[in-house]
């Protein structure tokens, strides 16, 4: 396994983990990680009865910034997305992985990887990261939503390495907020369109300023596959809402 | 002469109506002489998985222990059954994973999937090429009568009891024809809710 380092004589000097225990039994450098989730663009995800829905804020800081060529939503295959909150290129890292586990899961079975199974590997990967030399834990909390067979799933994984399967969760900024809203409007008979409403709904309970199609992102899991809402789309959705 | 014929094997697999079956000869011998009537060369993987390693007697014993270690290791990792397709294709990788220094059985594999129990049989050859088929894959040192058999004999959507009158036939005449494989064959049919084995009695030589 690779494991990236920033300088490789620096790393050489760390050999062992820099991830220690407290004395009250507490990894300080995981709930710091999760600070730094906590203080990343919000993003939602729900669950429906016949697929998962995952949207992020893609708030940027300046008007200068050319908002299309970054995304906080991809594909990690043509069934399973990935969203997150925290830190941009951790997440880049992590998407990386993610996609050559599921690819060589496809050329090992030649069927597409469950959810499951793809939540298990990447939080393998992120536990590493606590437990090895000369690294830091990753600064996201990853949102994956895809199908195993017929049955969707919305997992999140944390930079510990636990990860929980979700009806629907929000995380980031505000993600306390979130979660109550989500608390409230959730019920198990959501269709895909009901949750992609509540989605939005979510994200704007927290918004700073008006929601456009450029600040923020929707993807969305079916029994087709998965894919990332053009603007237009987005544009669409926000009509009848706002 | 072939390593591939070293230890001598007749081997089918055919497609019924919701039910497959596969077969192979018992005889283990070291070229012309025998030394065993009970050698196991079909295994089962899971209740509606079998796998049928014909060819060099050493590598089907290694080969069948390593597919059931992927096997177990998948089936607990994922909680549930391979298909047979995921299963094939991953027969397959590992068996290229020795292109230069090959595992020396061709696999013959037939099961029904494990939600939908369609049938599904297939063969490959010793570095992992993939043969599906939706009527009969044939393996061992008796391909050439297998296929004749076969040919003739099978016919589609059979039931299960006619499947094994049929697969029995065209494994029975063929090993007759050859002279490495024989003394006595092993049928499996699996269907949806259970496997029947039979062994047949053939002829001694």
């Amino acid at each position: 396994l690779c494991v990236r380092k920033v300088g490789r004589t620096m790393s050489e000097r760390y050999s062992f983990s820099l991830t220690t225990f407290s004395p009250s039994g507490k990894l300080v450098q995981i709930e710091y990680a999760l600070q730094a989730v906590s203080a990343g663009a919000p993003s939602v995800g729900i669950k429906a009865k016949n697929g998962i829905v995952i949207a992020a804020e893609k708030k940027q800081k300046s008007v200068l910034y050319d908002e299309g060529s970054i995304h906080k939503i991809e594909v990690v295959n043509d069934r399973i997305g990935m969203a997150y909150s925290g830190m941009g290129p951790d997440f880049r890292l992590l998407l990386s992985k993610a996609r050559e586990i599921a690819q060589h899961y496809y050329l090992k079975f030649r069927q597409s990887i469950p959810v499951s199974q793809l939540v298990h590997e990447v939080a393998m990967v992120v536990q590493e990261y606590t437990q090895s030399g000369g690294v830091r834990p990753f600064g996201v909390s990853l949102l994956l939503a895809g199908f195993d067979d017929d049955v969707p799933y919305l997992y999140q994984c944390d930079p510990s390495g636990a990860y929980f399967a979700w009806r629907a969760t929000a995380m980031g900024k505000n993600y306390i907020n979130g979660k109550t809203f989500l608390e409230k409007r959730y019920n198990n008979d959501l269709e895909l369109e009901d949750a992609v409403h509540i989605a939005i709904l979510t994200l704007k309970e927290g918004f700073d300023g008006q929601m456009t199609e450029d600040n923020i992102e929707i993807g969305i899991a079916n029994k087709q596959g998965f894919q990332r809402l053009s603007p237009s789309e987005i544009k669409d959705y926000l009509a009848t809402i706002l | 002469m072939s390593i591939l014929e070293y230890n001598g094997v007749g081997m089918v697999a055919m497609v019924g109506k919701e039910c497959v079956a596969i077969a192979a000869d018992r005889r283990l011998g070291i070229q012309a002489q025998t030394i065993s009537t009970d050698f196991q060369k079909i295994f089962r993987m899971n209740d509606k998985l079998y796998v049928g390693l014909p060819g060099l007697a050493t590598d089907v014993l290694s080969v069948s222990a390593q597919l059931r270690y992927h096997l177990n290791l998948f089936q607990l990792k994922e909680n549930r059954d391979m298909k047979p397709k995921a299963f094939m294709n991953m027969v397959c990788i590992e068996l290229y994973k020795n292109r230069f220094g090959p595992y020396f059985v061709e696999p013959v594999v037939a099961g029904l999937d494990p939600k939908t129990n369609e049938p599904f049989i297939a063969g490959m050859d010793l570095i992992g090429c993939p043969m599906e088929a939706d009527d009969f894959i044939v393996g061992g040192t008796c391909t050439e009568q297998l296929y004749g058999m076969c040919e003739s004999l099978w016919k589609p959507d059979m039931e299960p009891d006619d499947l094994f009158e049929t697969i029995s036939q065209a494994l029975l005449n063929a090993v007759d024809r050859d002279a490495l494989s024989g003394w006595g064959c092993v049928v499996h049919v699996i269907e949806k809710d259970k496997v029947t084995t039979r062994t047949l009695k053939a002829r001694m030589d």
